[in-house]
């Protein structure tokens, strides 16, 4: 049985008269432990797709099954790593995690328990010595660093990553790249990661999902990406199926699936 | 400000020494002595910049009042026959010669009392209401042109339904707060929760907050800075209101007590009395801000 089963989902928006579908006929299904890329052009429904996995958009038609079981509202087995991070601005670092914690596991561990599991997931990524800061008072590399704490330390069974490091500059973005690969390995969770960085998707990814344009957007093609973990991104710059894995996203999305309306 | 500024900079200045030019450091005359006077001197100048020209304005309207008011067919009576008529009112403020004849700061708590139960209620229910509001598209549908109706009503109107209601003065006072403070309260914080981040949503569905946790855990202090202006513009309204009941229902408050000293004719009493409403108020508004600013820090800021 697969693991995660997205099963011919389409997604209209109705507003007034006007039906806009954004996704058409999706199909794919994911593996436990498989990290999965999912890219595309503005616009094209990544983000959609993202949230009817996450539960926050209800499918039109069709279903998302995880181990055999529909599912259709959110929850934290489907951790969110919010774009724009999404930490509560009145809560501290270790309270924002805590707010998780508390809520997932507030009956199965004790506080002492739950208080090693907090500092835990914040050491996981490198972010326990700011635990009394707020929001505010971090760069936006930490921040992101914390809401990728607050989704792990759900234990979800699927962590869906909403384009997590695309407000990031290119120095803090690598620094996060390489932390999720480290905490991919560790831990061995399933990850869905919306990007639309090639360089990114194909270092981070065992398979990459391309998008077509939408309206109506489809699944248009899925890479596997043949590269022995751990990855290096220094290594990989000369690697041969680095570079074919990367040419063969960069032809999907500039030659055959061009945005023409940003153009 | 400027010159202290321009001393700390030359004092504290550090000596860079030029390429090709001998630098000497020459010790200012004087300096170990000044040490106090220098730490003590911005903040002098601080507190004077703040409370001179308060103090320089208050002594002109004084002065002029004094003038204006000065002869003896003058129907109003200027500072200096005031402070000789109600001399024990400003220096005492809690006197206690008798149930009647009781200092101001008495009468002032004893409305504060009452703003205090009124304004309290209105919090509370109106906290809810506006979450009810601002939460439900149906409920705002169906209260929101009810509450814009009612919330022009002033506040004495209310006075005499709510006398027929209680048969007394005391809760008549306190529906008439409870009915002024809360529309604010209201609506504020109805803008507030439209205004919650879809994000902040987001997050409360995927660790399914109950709706009892998302109101505390999300609502409140999202829309906290929203909240606090209505309380804020709420607790104003009160203090304008209970002065006015409190001349209609009578009792011990510092309204009825302007009412009975026009009716003796105590013109300097009235003044007295305004002046210690002024300041209640302004204390009032004062605390109910540096709560907020306490409370919603760091929800501002993101």
């Amino acid at each position: 049985m697969s693991y995660l089963k997205i099963d011919h989902v389409d997604k209209r928006f109705q507003r007034g008269a006007a039906t806009t579908e954004v996704l058409k006929d999706i199909n794919l299904v994911i593996d436990k432990g498989e990290y999965v890329s999912v890219i595309g052009h503005s616009g094209c429904g990544k983000s959609t797709l993202l949230n009817i996995i996450a539960g926050l958009t209800p499918v039109s038609a069709g279903a998302v099954l995880l181990e055999g079981k529909e599912v259709n509202s959110p929850g934290p087995e489907r951790a969110v790593v919010f774009q724009n991070h999404s930490l509560l601005p009145w809560l501290t670092v270790y309270d924002n995690v805590a707010l998780a914690v508390n809520k997932v596991f507030g009956g199965q561990k004790s506080k002492a328990e739950r208080h090693d599991w907090i500092m835990h997931n914040l050491d996981l990524v490198q972010m326990a010595h700011a635990r009394d800061k707020r929001p505010a008072e971090i760069s936006g590399g930490m921040k992101q660093r914390v809401g990728i704490a607050r989704g792990l330390a759900m234990e979800p069974k699927i962590l869906l990553l909403d384009e997590p490091f695309g407000a990031l500059d290119a120095l803090t973005r690598a620094h996060l790249q390489d932390s999720i690969m480290q905490i991919h390995a560790a831990l061995g969770n399933t990850m869905i990661m919306i990007t639309h960085d090639v360089d990114e998707a194909v270092l981070l990814s065992d398979r990459i999902v391309m998008m077509t344009n939408g309206p109506s957007a489809r699944i248009g093609e899925v890479l596997d990406v043949r590269l022995e973990r751990p990855r290096k991104r220094l290594d990989l710059v000369a690697d041969r199926s680095y570079i074919a894995a990367r040419e063969a996203v960069l032809k999907f999305l500039y030659e055959r699936h061009r945005f023409v309306e940003a153009a | 400000m400027g010159q202290a500024a321009l001393k700390t900079a030359t004092t504290g200045a550090k000596v860079v020494a030029l390429p090709g030019v001998k630098a000497e450091v020459v010790a200012l005359p004087g300096v170990a002595g000044r040490r106090l006077v220098d730490r003590l001197g911005p903040w002098l100048r601080a507190a004077l910049v703040n409370i001179l020209p308060p103090l320089i304005t208050v002594a002109l309207i004084l002065l002029v009042w004094q003038l204006s008011a000065h002869g003896p067919q003058s129907s109003l009576p200027p500072p200096t026959k005031i402070w000789e008529e109600a001399r024990d009112l400003i220096t005492e403020p809690f006197f206690w010669n008798g149930s009647q004849d009781i200092g101001l700061g008495w009468r002032i708590l004893v409305s504060l009392q009452r703003v205090a139960i009124g304004f309290s209620l209105a919090a509370v229910v109106g906290v809810l209401l506006g979450a009810l509001v601002g939460q439900s598209v149906w409920a705002m549908r169906g209260l929101d042109p009810v509450f814009q109706v009612l919330r022009t009503v002033p506040p004495l109107a209310w006075l005499p339904l709510s006398l027929a209601a209680f048969r007394d003065s005391q809760p008549s006072a306190i529906f008439v707060i409870f009915i002024t403070a809360i529309w604010p309260v209201i609506i504020n914080t109805a803008v507030g929760i439209r205004n919650i981040p879809q994000d902040y949503r987001n997050v409360a569905q995927v660790l399914r907050l109950n709706q009892i946790e998302f109101f505390f855990k999300i609502m409140v202090p999202s829309a906290a800075p929203y909240i606090f202006t209505g309380l804020r513009i709420g607790v104003g309204l009160s203090w304008l209101a209970i002065v006015a009941a409190e001349m209609l229902t009578g009792g011990v408050g510092i309204g009825f007590f302007i009412w009975d000293a026009w009716n003796s004719s105590r013109l300097s009493d009235i003044i007295v009395a305004l002046i210690y409403i002024g300041v209640v108020g302004f204390v009032l508004d004062r605390l109910v801000a540096f709560v907020g600013t306490i409370v919603t820090r760091g929800t501002l800021t993101n």
